[in-house]
């Protein structure tokens, strides 16, 4: 005989557990209209991959999982999509969900389902695949998906197939044990040789006979342990039923897998034997329904997205003794807002108690601090204390009094003498302080990305600012080197260098040769572009070109260039005087005296105080905005397209800024 | 020894000063090693403000306003992060929790930033603006917001030249509300009950 653990606390509620096991599984059969709810699994909701009107068999894929954390829906018999749409699912929220909604057809035709043939020699990650694929999640009721619980990153010592069922009134479990214990037995096995452990134990409580009678002849001659212990609530949360049958305790915020256990329900077990014996999708399950207000309590093998009234229609419900309809157990379970609502994967039992049987809870008086809550603890916590925590909204005391390690057993709840409902203060808690984690997560994030933009826009001004900088420096530079006159790369300097050069040149070649030469070379050359000139012109003429006048006014220019060079030769030779040297002069004193105003007005800018450097600034940057506006002015008269003008207006906006920067920068440096 | 016992006041005198000089130095040193960069307090309200980016306080940012009420400002400026962010603020600097002065907004549902794409102009505007670059997008070319980066600001709303910016409140999920404290208003004894009832 194994040695059997205890846990801290626990409660002995009235079982009420015989009133459902009078009769076997009977089958729910095919209701005219499923309602399958896509999120009935811990973590991201299926996606819909079926058409409305479309014609379903039974075993077909008509949600796909999203991401890891997911499994698919199947539909639970043949039919076609009637609608995707939200309706009333079960859930304390009362709210509606996503449903995929199938009228049935009654044949129950199905696609052809193929088994594993031998799991035994199968490798374990495509059975895993294929629980995933069949859509199987923990059907003990928290609905995590058995493929992810499957792959630990630990090897596994102990495999625990939970068979104990501590809630009252549920025996969905118990007949499972009673009537299909070969399945369980074979699913264990399954199960085994997919996480390898060295022990397999099912856990039974003693107050299940024919169970335990059932699944002990099952066993016998496999390497299943029945480990049966005293009935205590909550003896099957996950974390007590660990520590019931090896010992161990859980750590705070830790898996089982870290202590090298993995936990399966019963119900879990048979689907995983369906899934990869038959290829049998997990599309139904046998959910309890019982209390005073069903004639005939008992256990259904019900298609998921049965609506419950139809199940309880089976069971001889009657509404008026139901004060509440409750979809899991008293302790655990919660009120579902509509009949209509359908059985989902998690739905373990439907309780329809009369106000007699689940009494309305008087209202909550003030905590009197006896202690009670903290005796009955199965976690080992402090309920008083959360109590008082939660109500003054205290998250960092919760957390430090371990709140997550709540298992939301209700034992606290329903010792209490002051009737507080000391649960739905944690759970409230526990969403709370979820939801500012989340917050804060996000927050965090936002600081992150602020603080880098903030760096970037930083970063991208000092570059500019260097750049700015370094243009203003050289350019200052040069006009030093210019105004002294030792810049040589300087382009005024370097033409004033190639203007003076080439009069040199000239004044050289003047003095080498004869005035009459340098006359009849004018004559010659002026000849020469007349020429040219009267060539285009004919040229355009015959084109037709619109250059014809202005070329017509170079060629009389020309030609009265030509005149006069004729004529100064001739004077020349007449009285050999120096006058025709007038006619080469006036060309050379301009650029002569554009070279001294740039110079001047470099010497005038390197003189210039910043003042004066703004303030002709400001003129210039006002004489762009007039231009600026005029444009935009125009654009708007000419009915431009609003994008242009908008672009328009944006650079006027950006002028008119620059102005008063540069008013501003005026007045700071008047001021100094 | 024996110059302890002749100069008694001027080996105390040694004594002090050395003990000074030596504490001095510890103390010069600490100042330097543990120095702390910026303002931890700032940095901790920081951490407490809601990172919206927002401006509604009047300040370029969270972090500008965290540092303002390290200098003394009011704590009651941040909308978006509304009466929990105050009572927090109130908890770290140990003053007196005020309610959300309403000159700087309202504390509204939290929200996101959409774009209605078909009308988007390509400005750029709205991503110029955005605080925390949640706005993806290019000259001439439709602009988007990165849902998950957006911290509903709204800041990009008002720059827009088209209004094609929707601020689209997002979906809360449901979770388990406190119970009502029942025990403050029910009567338990029967005398303290209406007349009408205890008939």
């Amino acid at each position: 005989m194994r040695k059997i653990f205890g846990f801290h606390g626990g409660i002995h509620p009235p079982e009420n557990k015989h009133q459902s096991l009078e009769h076997p599984i009977r089958d729910a059969g095919i209701p005219a209209e499923l309602i399958i709810p896509v999120s009935q699994h811990v973590g991201a909701p299926a996606a819909p991959c079926v058409e409305i009107g479309q014609a379903v068999l039974g075993g077909d894929v008509i949600a796909e999982a999203i991401g890891v954390v997911s499994v698919p829906l199947h539909a639970p018999t043949s039919g076609s999509i009637a609608a995707i749409e939200r309706r009333p699912v079960a859930h304390p929220s009362g709210s509606e969900a996503l449903c995929i909604v199938i009228d049935t057809d009654g044949e129950d035709r199905w696609r052809s389902l193929e088994g594993v043939e031998d799991y035994r020699t199968a490798d374990p990650a495509q059975l895993l695949e294929r629980i995933r694929e069949c859509g199987i999640a923990g059907m003990g009721g928290a609905g995590f998906p058995s493929a992810i619980k499957l792959a630990p990153r630990n090897p596994i010592e102990t495999l625990i197939i939970n068979g104990t069922e501590c809630e009252p009134y549920i025996t969905a479990d118990d007949i499972l044990l009673q009537e299909r214990a070969q399945r369980i037995v074979e699913g264990a096995q399954i199960i085994a040789h997919i996480v390898q452990p060295q022990e397999i134990l099912i856990g039974v409580e003693d107050n299940k006979p024919e169970g335990i009678e059932a699944i002990t002849a099952a066993a016998a001659g496999t390497d299943l342990q029945v480990v049966t212990f005293p009935t205590k609530y909550p003896s099957g949360g996950e974390k007590q039923l660990i520590e019931i049958l090896t010992g161990k305790q859980v750590p705070s915020g830790g898996l089982p897998a870290d202590l090298g256990i993995v936990c399966q329900n019963v119900g879990t077990a048979v689907a995983v034997r369906d899934a990869i014996l038959d290829g049998r999708p997990l599309i139904s399950r046998v959910t309890t329904v019982t209390g005073d207000a069903v004639s005939k309590p008992g256990n259904f093998d019900v298609l998921l997205g049965t609506p419950m009234a139809h199940l309880l229609h089976l069971a001889g419900y009657d509404e008026r003794k139901n004060r509440r309809l409750i979809m899991g157990g008293p302790m655990m379970g919660f009120s579902v807002p509509t009949p209509l609502a359908p059985v989902v994967k998690t739905t373990n039992c439907l309780l329809a108690p009369t106000e007699s049987e689940l009494p309305t809870p008087p209202p909550a008086q003030a905590c009197i601090r006896c202690g009670m809550c903290a005796e009955a603890c199965p976690a080992s916590l402090l309920p008083q204390q959360l109590f008082w925590f939660a109500q003054g909204k205290e998250s960092e005391k919760l957390e430090a009094h371990n709140l997550f390690d709540c298992i939301e057993c209700g034992a606290c709840s329903w010792v209490c003498p002051s009737h507080i409902p000391l649960v739905q203060y944690y759970r409230a808690s526990k969403a709370d302080i979820q939801q500012q984690r989340k917050d804060q997560a996000k927050s965090d994030y936002s600081r992150e990305r602020f603080e880098a933009r903030q760096a970037r826009l930083e970063r991208e001004e000092a570059e500019k600012d260097a750049k700015r900088a370094a243009r203003k420096k050289a350019a200052e530079e040069r006009a030093k080197a210019a105004a002294t006159g030792e810049g040589e790369e300087d382009p005024i300097q370097a033409a004033i260098a190639r203007a003076q050069a080439k009069k040199a040149a000239q004044t050289n070649e003047g003095s080498g040769e004869s005035e009459l030469e340098k006359l009849e070379r004018a004559v010659v050359t002026t000849q020469k572009r007349l020429d040219t000139a009267q060539q285009k012109l004919s040229a355009a003429e015959a084109e037709g070109s619109d250059l014809v006048d202005a070329l017509r006014t170079g060629v009389e220019k020309t030609q009265s260039k030509l005149d006069k060079a004729k004529a100064a030769l001739a004077e020349h030779q007449a009285n050999h005087s120096e006058a025709p040297a007038a006619a080469e002069e006036p060309p050379v004193d301009a650029a002569q005296a554009a070279i001294q105003k740039a110079m001047q007005a470099r010497e005038a800018d390197a003189q210039k105080s910043p003042q004066e450097k703004a303030r002709d600034q400001l003129g210039k940057l006002e004489q762009r905005l007039a231009k600026a506006q005029q444009r935009l002015a125009d654009g708007r008269a000419a009915g431009e397209e609003d994008k242009i003008i908008d672009a328009l207006s944006a650079s006027v906006d950006k002028l008119r800024e620059k102005i008063s920067e540069t008013r501003a920068q005026l007045a700071e440096t008047e001021s100094a | 020894m024996e110059f302890i016992t002749n100069q008694p006041l001027l080996a105390a005198l040694i004594a002090l000063v050395s003990l000074g000089t030596l504490f001095g130095a510890l103390l010069g040193f600490a100042a330097v090693y543990y120095r702390t960069d910026g303002n931890p307090i700032a940095d901790q309200i920081n951490e407490i403000l809601p990172q919206t980016q927002c401006g509604q306080c009047g300040y370029p940012g969270c972090r500008p306003y965290a540092e303002a009420i390290a200098e003394g400002d009011v704590i009651n400026k941040c909308p978006p992060g509304g009466e929990a962010t105050i009572q927090a603020l109130a908890d770290l600097l140990d003053v007196e929790a005020i309610p959300l002065d309403e000159e700087h907004g309202e504390e509204k549902v939290p929200s996101v930033a959409i774009i209605r794409e078909a009308e988007c102009i390509g400005c750029t505007k709205c991503i110029q603006a955005c605080p925390v670059d949640a706005i993806l997008g290019a000259a001439k070319q439709m602009h988007t917001v990165i849902a998950s980066e957006c911290t509903g600001c709204d800041l990009c709303v008002e720059p827009c030249p088209v209004d094609c910016i929707d601020m689209v409140p997002v979906p809360q999920a449901w979770h388990w509300a406190l119970p009502n404290p029942v025990s403050r208003q029910t009567e338990i004894i029967a005398s303290d009950k209406p007349r009408e009832a205890a008939a």
